[in-house]
C-alpha cells in the first residue's frame, strides 16, 4: 500500500529532488567542502530514489508506469502529466547515475564559484529527468528548453579558453532546432485542444484530426530538426565538438551522456509515436545520414589531435547507430538502439572523465602532449583501457550488446545498411586503440608526464562505477532488455501494418 | 539427445577458473610475491586441465552432443542468445588441447618470466586468454563463441604489446587487434545472415535448419555466402591471406605467447570455427572452395616467406600461417577431422618449437637473429634434442605426429584435385628446408654469438640480468618441453587406422572415408613422394646450412631482386600502407576533416549565424502568431538568464 503511495509521486519526487537540492544550495553559506557534500548527498539521494523505478516496475506491462496526471492550467489545457515505460525508464537512471559521478569528478576541478557550479549541475539534473518523464507536451518542451540554460552557463563559465564561443555556439544551435519542434507542437495544440502525448497519439492514430494529412510531414520535419540537431545526426553535428573541449568535464559527461539521449529519445517517442506513416516515409534518407554518420564521424575521430574531439566525434558515430537502429524499425533494431543509448551514457561519461582527469593534470587534452602513461599511470591506464574497450565493443562490455542488435535490426532491414554499419566495429578498434597506444604506451616522451599522479580516491569513485556498469551491462543485459522488450514491442505495433515483417527476430 | 539424459558436468567451471586466476592476479597480483602469483596462476589454469580430464574420462558415458544451459544472456524479441555449453567429440579435442598445452606454458612461463617486473600481469592476462578460448570452444551458439573470437583477441593483443615501452610491441597488437576486427566484421555479417534466415544462432537450431537444405551446386546461394563470410572471419583469427600479416608483428609478445595464442590454440580457432560449421559448408561447394584455395595459396606463400628469414620467431610465425594453411586446405576439401588432426599435432610440435626458441633465446640472453647463433646443441643439449624431434614432426618425416596429419590431408586433397595435393606436397619440401635450416642455423657450426650479453635485453624487455655462455633452461622450462617432444614423437598414432577419424565421426559424418581401400596402392604412392619431399628439404638444408654455409649468400646474390622482395616478405605490409592506410588517413585528415567538417559544414553554419544576427533584428518587428509565441519563449528564457547572472553577480561581489 505505501508502495502504491510511493508510485504515483515517485516520478514528481525523482524529477525535483534535484531542483529542491539546488534551490537549498542556494542557502547554503559559501564553504565549498560543505556544498560539495551537500551536492553529493542530494545526487545520491536521487539516484537511490530513481531506483524505485525499475525495481517496482512491471516489465511485461509495456505501458506508461508511475503515471501522474494533474490538470495544471485550463486555459491553455496543459497537464502536469508524467510516467515512464520501458523506453524512458533506463534513461531516468543513467541520469541519476552519472550526475554523483559528476558532482566527484568536479570534486577537486571545480575551485571558483563552486556554489554556483553545483546549482547548475542539480538543475540541469532536474531538467533532464523532466526530459524523460514529461508525458505532456508543454512539459516535455518547457523541460527540454530548461537544460538548455544551465548546461549554456556550465560551458560559459566554468568551460575552458573558447568557452563563450562555444557556449553561444551550443545555444543557438539547438534552440533554433527547437524551435521548429515548438511550431510543430503548437499546430498539434490547435488542432487536437491538447499537449497531452497519449490523446494526441490516439487522434492521430484514429484519423480525427483535422487536416493532418496535409501536415503530417511538417509536423514529422518539425521535431525531426530538433531531434537531429540534439543527436546530432550529420551534418547538423558541428556544435558537438566544440562544446565538448570546451566544457567542464562533469558538463561534457552530461552532454554526451545524457543530453544527446534527448535527441534520439524525442525521434523515438514522438516521431516514431506521433508519426508512423511519415516515420516509414522518411526513414531511408534518415538512415543514410545516420550511416554517414557512423562512418564519418569514425574516420573524423580518428584523425582528432585532440583527445576531447575524438570522443566527441566517436558520439556522432555512437549515436549514428541509435538513429540507424530506431529506423530499421524492427525488434532487434529498437532495442538496441535504447541499450546503446544507455552504453554509450556509460562508456562515454567515462571517457570524459578519464579525459578530465588528465586536463586536471596537464592542462591539455592534445593527445601528442602524452605518451608512455601506462608507466606513471598504471590504475589510470587500466580504468581507461575497459573504458575504451567497453566503447569499442567488445563483447561482455557494454557497447556490444547494442550495437550488435542495432546492426542485426538494421540489417533485416536492408542487408547493405547492416553491412555499412558494421563496419563501425572495425573503425572504432582503429580510432581508439590508436589513442591509447599514442597516449598509453611507447617510452614516456614528455619529461613532465614521468610525475603523473595515478588516480585519486574520488577519481576512482567516479571513473570505477562506469567500468562496472559497461562490465554488468554486457554480461547481463538481459536486465535492461527485460524492460525495453515488451515498449518496443508495443511502440513497433504500429508498424505492424504499414510494414510487414516487423517483429523480426 | 534428451539432455536430461546426461549427468551434469558443469562445463561453465573449465572457463571460470581461469577468469579467477586471471582476476586474482589482476588485482592482488601486484602487491602478492612471485611464489602467490605462480600458484595462483598454476593452480586455475591446471584445475581447468582436471576438469577437462574429468570430462574426457566420463565422456564415454555421455549423450553426444553435451548440453548444458548457464544463464540467459540476450533476449530480444524472437531472439536469443545463451550462455550455454556445448561437447561433443570436436569440441572434446579442442577442449584437451587448449587446457593441456596451455597449463604446459603457463608451466614454462614461470621460468620464463620469473625476471619480469610485470610478472603477475603476465600471467592474469594469459590466464584471461585461457578463459575466452575456453569460452570459444566449448560455446553452444554462435554468438557465445564470437565472445571467445573477440576476447582472444583482446588477451591477443594485451600479450603482444605486453613489453608496451616498446613501440614495435604496441603498434603489433594494436595491428594484431584491427586486422582481427576486419575479419570479424565478416563474421558478424554472418551471423546477420543466419539471424535473418533461422531466427537462432544456436548451433542445434542452425544445423537442424540447414540440414534439409539442398547443396547449391548449380549456383552460390545463401549458404555460400554465410560460408565465405565465416571464413573471412577465420582468415582474420587464423592469419590467412589477405589478412596473415598481423601473425609475424605478434612475435614481439613473449615468447610462450607465441607458443601458446599464436601458435597452438588461438591462430586455430578459424579452423575450428570453419569445422564446427561444416554443416553449412558442405552444402556451399563454391564456398569450400574458396577456403581450399586460401589455404593451399597461404600454405605455399607463407613456407615461401620463411626461406629468407633470420629471426627465429619470425621463421616459425610464417611456417605457423603455413601450417595453418594446411588445416584450411583440408576444410576446404571437406576431410575436417584431418584439419583437426594437424590442428592437434601442431599444436604439439608448433608449441614445442616455439617454447624450444625460447629456450633459446633465453639461453643468448634475448637474441634472435639466427645469423647470430650457431653451435649451440652442446651449451643446450636438452632444448637441441626437442627441438630436433618438433623438426622432424613439423618437416613430414614418418613416423612423427607431424607426417601423419599431413599425409592425411594431402591424400584428402588429391582425391579432390591432384592440383592441390601438388602444391601442398611442394609446400612439405619447402617446409622441410626451412626448418632444418633453422636448426642447422641455430644449434650447427660454430657459435657467432661473441657477447652474450652484449645483445642482452636489447630486443627483448626480459633477461636484464647478465649471461655468461649460453646456458641451459631451469627444469621448470624444460619439462614442458620434454613432454610435448613426447607428444610430437606418438601423437600422429592416434591416426592410426583412421582412429582419430572414426572418433570425430559423429560429428563429421563418416562419409568422407567411404570408398578408401579401393586407392590404396595410390596412396602409399603419394606417401612415398611427401617422405621424398620432406627428405630432400633436409638434405638441401644440410649441404647449404651444414656442409657449405657459404654457398647461400651467393644464391641469395645471384637471385638478386627476388630475393630481396622475399626477404622484405613481398612488401605486402608496404602495399597495405600505400593502398589502405595511407589513403584512409590523409583522407579522413584533408577531407573529411578539414575540407567537409570545418571548411563547408562548420563554416556554412557560422556564416548562417551571422547571417540571422542581422535577419532577426528585422524577424523581431514581426508580429504573426508562432514567432511572437516563439519570441515570448526566448525572452522569457533570456529573463532567466539575465536574473540568474544578476544574481550571481551580486553574490561574486
Amino acid at each position: 500500500m505505501r508502495t502504491d503511495d510511493l508510485n504515483s509521486i515517485i516520478l514528481t519526487l525523482v524529477t525535483f529532488a534535484p531542483l529542491a537540492g539546488g534551490l537549498l544550495l542556494m542557502l547554503l553559506p559559501r564553504r565549498d567542502r560543505d556544498i560539495r557534500i551537500f551536492a553529493l548527498v542530494i545526487s545520491l539521494l536521487t539516484f537511490v530514489l530513481s531506483l524505485h523505478l525499475p525495481v517496482y516496475f512491471h516489465r511485461s506491462h509495456p505501458g506508461f508506469q508511475y503515471e501522474i496526471d494533474r490538470q495544471w492550467v485550463s486555459t491553455p489545457n496543459i497537464h502536469y502529466h508524467m510516467g515512464v515505460d520501458g523506453i524512458s525508464l533506463w534513461l531516468v537512471v543513467l541520469t541519476t547515475f552519472l550526475t554523483p559521478l559528476c558532482v566527484l569528478i568536479s570534486w577537486n576541478s571545480i575551485h571558483e564559484r563552486v556554489k554556483e557550479f553545483f546549482i547548475l549541475l542539480l538543475i540541469l539534473e532536474t531538467a533532464l529527468i523532466g526530459v524523460f518523464t514529461s508525458l505532456d507536451l508543454f512539459l516535455f518542451y518547457f523541460f527540454w528548453e530548461a537544460t538548455l540554460i544551465p548546461m549554456a552557463l556550465l560551458i560559459g563559465i566554468f568551460g575552458h579558453e573558447r568557452k563563450v564561443y562555444a557556449a553561444v555556439k551550443f545555444f543557438m544551435y539547438t534552440m533554433i532546432g527547437s524551435v521548429f519542434m515548438l511550431a510543430a507542437i503548437l499546430w498539434l495544440y490547435a488542432h487536437t485542444g491538447s499537449f497531452d502525448f497519449v490523446v494526441i497519439r490516439d487522434q492521430i492514430a484514429s484519423g480525427a484530426v483535422p487536416s493532418f494529412p496535409a501536415a503530417a510531414q511538417w509536423l514529422f520535419l518539425g521535431f525531426f530538426l530538433a531531434f537531429a540537431v540534439k543527436v546530432p545526426l550529420f551534418p547538423f553535428h558541428t556544435w558537438l565538438p566544440d562544446a565538448h573541449v570546451e566544457a567542464p568535464t562533469a558538463g561534457s559527461v552530461l552532454l554526451a551522456g545524457v543530453l544527446l539521449k534527448m535527441g534520439t529519445y524525442g525521434l523515438l517517442r514522438f516521431n516514431l509515436g506521433l508519426f508512423p506513416e511519415q516515420a516509414r516515409r522518411n526513414a531511408s534518407w534518415i538512415m543514410t545520414l545516420a550511416l554517414i554518420g557512423i562512418i564519418y564521424g569514425a574516420l573524423v575521430a580518428m584523425v582528432q589531435p585532440n583527445m576531447k574531439k575524438l570522443i566527441a566525434y566517436s558520439s556522432v558515430s555512437h549515436l549514428g547507430f541509435v538513429v540507424l537502429g530506431i529506423f530499421s524499425f524492427t525488434q532487434a533494431g529498437l532495442n538496441g538502439a535504447i541499450f546503446v543509448m544507455l552504453a554509450h551514457g556509460i562508456s562515454t561519461g567515462g571517457l570524459f572523465m578519464l579525459a578530465g582527469i588528465l586536463h586536471e593534470r596537464r592542462h591539455t587534452y592534445e593527445i601528442s602532449e602524452f605518451g608512455g602513461l601506462a608507466s606513471p599511470m598504471p590504475v589510470y591506464a587500466a580504468s581507461y583501457l575497459v573504458i575504451v574497450l567497453a566503447s569499442a565493443g567488445l563483447p561482455l562490455l557494454n557497447g556490444f550488446i547494442g550495437e550488435f542488435l542495432v546492426l542485426s535490426g538494421a540489417f533485416q532491414d536492408k542487408a547493405v545498411y547492416g553491412i555499412l554499419g558494421a563496419t563501425g566495429i572495425i573503425w572504432s578498434a582503429v580510432y581508439l586503440l590508436w589513442m591509447y597506444q599514442r597516449v598509453f604506451y611507447g617510452k614516456v616522451t614528455h619529461a613532465v608526464n614521468n610525475s603523473l599522479r595515478d588516480l585519486s580516491g574520488f577519481e576512482k569513485w567516479a571513473v570505477w562505477p562506469c567500468a562496472a556498469a559497461a562490465l554488468v551491462m554486457g554480461v547481463a543485459p538481459i536486465m535492461w532488455l527485460g524492460a525495453i522488450d515488451p515498449a518496443v514491442r508495443a511502440a513497433l505495433a504500429p508498424f505492424a501494418q504499414v510494414v510487414g515483417k516487423v517483429v523480426g527476430q | 539427445m534428451n539432455p536430461n539424459l546426461n549427468p551434469n558436468l558443469n562445463l561453465w567451471v573449465i572457463p571460470i577458473l581461469p577468469l579467477a586466476g586471471a582476476a586474482i592476479n589482476g588485482f592482488l597480483g601486484k602487491k602478492a610475491s612471485r611464489a602467490g602469483v605462480t600458484a595462483v596462476a598454476l593452480f586455475f589454469s591446471g584445475a581447468a586441465f582436471a576438469w577437462a580430464l574429468v570430462v574426457a574420462a566420463r565422456f564415454s558415458s555421455l549423450s553426444l552432443p553435451y548440453h548444458e544451459f548457464f544463464a540467459h544472456w540476450i533476449r530480444s524479441g524472437g531472439f536469443s542468445a545463451d550462455f550455454a555449453f556445448y561437447l561433443d567429440q570436436l569440441s572434446l579435442v579442442m577442449l584437451l588441447v587448449v587446457t593441456g598445452i596451455g597449463f604446459l606454458i603457463h608451466v614454462y612461463s614461470v621460468g620464463y618470466m620469473w625476471d619480469d617486473p610485470s610478472y603477475y600481469r603476465f600471467f592474469s592476462y594469459l590466464n584471461l586468454f585461457m578463459f575466452f578460448m575456453l569460452t570459444l570452444v566449448l560455446a553452444g551458439n554462435y554468438l557465445q563463441m564470437f565472445i571467445g573470437w573477440e576476447g582472444v583477441g583482446l588477451a591477443s593483443y594485451l600479450l603482444i604489446g605486453f613489453w608496451f615501452t616498446k613501440d614495435s610491441a604496441a603498434s603489433a597488437g594494436k595491428k594484431a587487434f584491427i586486422v582481427n576486427r576486419i575479419g570479424d566484421f565478416g563474421f558478424l555479417i554472418a551471423l546477420f545472415l543466419l539471424i535473418k534466415h533461422f531466427g537462432s544462432l544456436n548451433f542445434d537450431q542452425v544445423f537442424g535448419a540447414v540440414v534439409p537444405l539442398p547443396v547449391e551446386t548449380a549456383d552460390a546461394g545463401l549458404l555460400t555466402a554465410i560460408g565465405i563470410l565465416l571464413m573471412v572471419g577465420a582468415c582474420g583469427k587464423s592469419a590467412q591471406i589477405p589478412l596473415y600479416v598481423w601473425l609475424p608483428d605478434a612475435m614481439e609478445g613473449p615468447t610462450p605467447v607465441s607458443a601458446l595464442i599464436h601458435a597452438a590454440t588461438m591462430v586455430t580457432a578459424g579452423v575450428y570455427m570453419v569445422s564446427r560449421s561444416h554443416v553449412i559448408f558442405e552444402r556451399a561447394p563454391l564456398a569450400l572452395t574458396v577456403v581450399a584455395i586460401i589455404g593451399t595459396l597461404t600454405a605455399f606463400f607463407a613456407a615461401t616467406i620463411g626461406i629468407a628469414q633470420t629471426d627465429i620467431k619470425k621463421v616459425l610465425a610464417y611456417s605457423t600461417i603455413s601450417q595453418l594453411g594446411y588445416m584450411f586446405m583440408a576444410c576446404g576439401v571437406g576431410a575436417f577431422s584431418a584439419g583437426i588432426f594437424h590442428l592437434m599435432t601442431h599444436a604439439f610440435f608448433k608449441g614445442l618449437l616455439f617454447l624450444g626458441a625460447g629456450s633459446v633465446i633465453h639461453a643468448v640472453g634475448g637474441e634472435q637473429d639466427m645469423r647470430k647463433m650457431g653451435g649451440l646443441k652442446s651449451f643446450i643439449p636438452v632444448t637441441f634434442g626437442t627441438m630436433l624431434i618438433a623438426t622432424l614432426a613439423i618437416a613430414g618425416v614418418p613416423p612423427l605426429a607431424g607426417f601423419w596429419s599431413k599425409d592425411e590431408i594431402l591424400w584428402k586433397a588429391y582425391q579432390v584435385s591432384p592440383v592441390y595435393w601438388g602444391i601442398g606436397v611442394v609446400t612439405a619440401f619447402i617446409t622441410s628446408f626451412y626448418m632444418f635450416r633453422l636448426l642447422y642455423m641455430t644449434f650447427f657450426g660454430d657459435y657467432c654469438g661473441a657477447q652474450v650479453d652484449a645483445h642482452g635485453h636489447s630486443s627483448h624487455g626480459h633477461d636484464a640480468h647478465g649471461h655468461g655462455e649460453p646456458h641451459e633452461s631451469p627444469m621448470v622450462m624444460l619439462v614442458p618441453l620434454m613432454i610435448l617432444a613426447l607428444l610430437s614423437l606418438v601423437g600422429g598414432f592416434v591416426g592410426w587406422g583412421n582412429h582419430f577419424e572414426h572418433f570425430l565421426a559423429p560429428v563429421f559424418g563418416a562419409g568422407e572415408t567411404a570408398g578408401e581401400a579401393a586407392t590404396s596402392i595410390t596412396e602409399w604412392l603419394l606417401m612415398g613422394v611427401s617422405i621424398i619431399a620432406a627428405a630432400s628439404g633436409w638434405i638441401l638444408a644440410y649441404l647449404l646450412y651444414c656442409k657449405r654455409p657459404e654457398l647461400p649468400q651467393k644464391i641469395a646474390d645471384s637471385l638478386g631482386s627476388f630475393y630481396v622482395t622475399v626477404v622484405h616478405k613481398y612488401y605486402i605490409d608496404e602495399l597495405y600502407a600505400v593502398l589502405f592506410v595511407k589513403p584512409l588517413i590523409d583522407g579522413s585528415m584533408r577531407i573529411l576533416w578539414q575540407d567537409v567538417d570545418r571548411k563547408t559544414i562548420d563554416a556554412a553554419v557560422n556564416d548562417a549565424g551571422d547571417g540571422a544576427r542581422h535577419v532577426s533584428d528585422e524577424v523581431r518587428h514581426m508580429q504573426s502568431g508562432n514567432i511572437r509565441s516563439y519570441a515570448g519563449w526566448i525572452s522569457a528564457g533570456a529573463g532567466v538568464v539575465i536574473a540568474f547572472m544578476i544574481w550571481m553577480w551580486m553574490e561574486a561581489r
